[in-house]
Order: structure tokens, then C-alpha cells, then sequence
């Protein structure tokens, strides 16, 4: 017999474990902070004892073996992005990433070319 | 150049994206998703919303915190320009309660659009609130629906009180064409707010 939590879960329900599960109930990643637009890079570092990791983290590191940004893992793997920086900050202690800022991109701050860059992409979509 | 290939022996070389924050803001309904949706390669994105504010700090050992969340879903929108420079859309909610979101997505920001709807021209008051604050460059999108009242833009400019140099143009959110308009005003007011002199 199900019990009372289980019966209205379908697959429209997404995903059964619920998201801090994930990160052992932790809502904020250690560390120093970084933004969503960080690019997260795999340094290829071997760790001697992985077992800190779950499947997660390593769904994390494989999309970063291309230099990728936060918010584009967060929506690879599907999970909130809040979770997917507590797993970004644990790899990052272990070694194996690396986090760098973004490129100051405010307005009063980006490189005029590079606006007109954005200006010649956009018109030719 | 900064941006040269991967190496072979997948050795990654350090390589930072120019990458574009752009906030899309307005009330529910207004058509974010449909924007989004008509220019970019529209992605899940969820993030999360606080349901408490009680127990912060309280308890807080090693980063475990009491607090509650619940996942909330994202407009998100990618548009590749070239290799190494990608737009990203964002689109929340506008209602105040979403506000925690749009603080970090404001962080670093080039720009935003306001999506207003000329029957609920007020839903677009807080964003444009906010934006105004925060002193991060905007434009007005009136997204024209079948059946509303088509007003002039110089009513709405009134009704919102906005200055005669900030953009507002009409926009069908359906459309590609018109929402790459929407975003091209956007980085043209954006050239224009940082450099006056700048002829339009």
C-alpha cells in the first residue's frame, strides 16, 4: 500500500529525491561565491578518494570539461540552481574545477565593440 | 587571442565566455516565455524561492540551515553570437515576491527589457521601479495582443511617466523578427545611455 506521499507522484512530478538531498541539506555552496555566468572549467585533476561524490557532482564535472557557465550546467543536468553550486563549490574543494568571474559586462562597463558585436550577431540571426 | 581553440590533449585552455545578462521583466501573462521562446533556444532553468525567513542564522552549522525552499521555474534563453560571446535571457516574474531572484540576476547585467501589456499597463511599474534604482539601462516593449486597444506609445510614456530617450516600441512576442527588434533597441539605448554623444 503506497503511503500518502506517494500516490499522486507521476512522471509529470519530475525527479523523486527532492533537490537538497542532494547536497546533504546544505542551501549554500562553501567558498568564495561566484556568479551564474562563472565559467566552470575541469582542471583533470585525479582525486584518490572520490567517495565524498555522488553521481551528481560527476554529471556536474563532465559537462565542465568544456569550459561552461553555471547557469548552463544548472540547466544541463536539471537540477535547481542553487543545488548545482553547493555541487559546484564541493568539486571545486576536491580540486576538481576551476571557477572564474565573468568579464564585467554591466553597461557602463563592456567595451563599446563589443556592443556593436552583439548589435551585427543579433541583426544577423 | 585570448580565445583560441581547445587543445587536442583535452587540456583545456583557461577560456572565459563574454557572456550577456539580459533581464526580461513583466507581469504574469505578459508573454516572457514567448519571447524568450522566439529567439533563443529557450532551456529549463529552476532556481529557488525562500518560503521563510525565520531560522537564519539559528542552527546554522557548517552551511546546513533550516531554511525552506521550494524550485521555481525561469524564463532562460541562450543565443550563441559567436563562440565566445552568448547572450542569456532571463525572464521571472515581476511580482515583488520574485525580487530575490532578480537581485542576483541584476548583478552584472547590461540591460533589461520591460514586457508590458496595455490592458495591465501598472503590472510593469515595479519593474520599471527597479530598473530605475538600480540605474540598469531599459526599454519599454508594449506586446500587442488581438483585441486590446492599441494605444500610441506616446500614451503610454505618459501613463508609465518614462523620459522622452528611453525606448518604447511595439513588439509581437510571437515573433522572431520582432523580438530580435526588441532586443536590438535594447543594446542600441544601451550604446546610447553610456555614450549620449552617439548619434541614434
Amino acid at each position: 500500500m503506497p503511503s500518502n506521499e506517494d500516490w499522486w507522484l507521476d512522471e509529470e512530478a519530475g525527479p523523486v529525491v527532492r533537490p537538497y538531498q542532494l547536497t546533504q541539506g546544505r542551501t549554500r555552496a562553501s567558498g568564495e561565491a561566484f556568479d551564474m555566468v562563472a565559467t566552470v572549467i575541469a582542471t583533470q585533476a585525479r582525486i584518490a578518494d572520490p567517495g565524498g561524490l555522488g553521481p551528481e557532482h560527476f554529471s556536474v564535472l563532465h559537462l565542465a570539461q568544456i569550459p561552461t557557465t553555471v547557469v548552463d550546467i544548472a540547466s544541463d543536468v536539471e537540477l535547481p540552481l542553487g543545488v548545482v553550486r553547493i555541487l559546484l563549490a564541493d568539486l571545486r574543494e576536491f580540486g576538481l574545477v576551476t571557477i572564474e568571474a565573468p568579464i564585467p559586462m554591466k553597461a557602463h562597463q563592456v567595451d563599446r565593440d563589443t556592443l556593436r558585436e552583439v548589435l551585427h550577431g543579433l541583426r544577423g540571426l | 587571442m585570448a580565445y583560441g581553440g581547445y587543445e587536442a590533449s583535452g587540456a583545456v585552455a583557461a577560456r572565459r565566455h563574454r557572456a550577456i545578462k539580459i533581464l526580461l521583466a513583466g507581469g504574469f501573462g505578459v508573454g516572457k516565455t514567448t519571447l524568450v521562446g522566439a529567439v533563443s533556444e529557450i532551456r529549463p532553468l529552476r532556481t529557488e524561492e525562500p518560503l521563510t525567513e525565520s531560522s537564519k542564522h539559528v542552527d546554522s552549522t557548517a552551511g546546513v540551515e533550516r531554511k525552506t525552499t521550494t524550485t521555481v521555474a525561469m524564463d532562460f534563453g541562450r543565443i550563441t553570437l559567436r563562440e565566445d560571446l552568448v547572450l542569456y535571457l532571463f525572464g521571472t516574474p515581476g511580482q515583488e515576491r520574485f525580487w530575490f531572484m532578480w537581485d542576483e540576476l541584476a548583478l552584472g547585467a547590461l540591460g533589461a527589457v520591460v514586457l508590458a501589456d496595455t490592458r495591465r499597463l501598472a503590472d510593469c511599474f515595479p519593474a520599471i521601479d527597479y530598473f530605475e534604482r538600480r540605474d540598469i539601462p531599459f526599454i519599454v516593449a508594449l506586446n500587442v495582443f488581438e483585441g486590446s486597444r492599441r494605444y500610441s506609445v506616446e500614451e503610454v510614456r505618459t501613463a508609465l511617466d518614462l523620459d522622452p530617450s528611453l525606448p518604447i516600441i511595439l513588439c509581437d512576442a510571437r515573433s522572431k523578427e520582432s523580438a530580435k527588434e526588441v532586443l536590438i533597441t535594447l543594446i542600441e539605448h544601451v550604446l546610447y545611455v553610456t555614450d549620449p554623444a552617439v548619434s541614434r
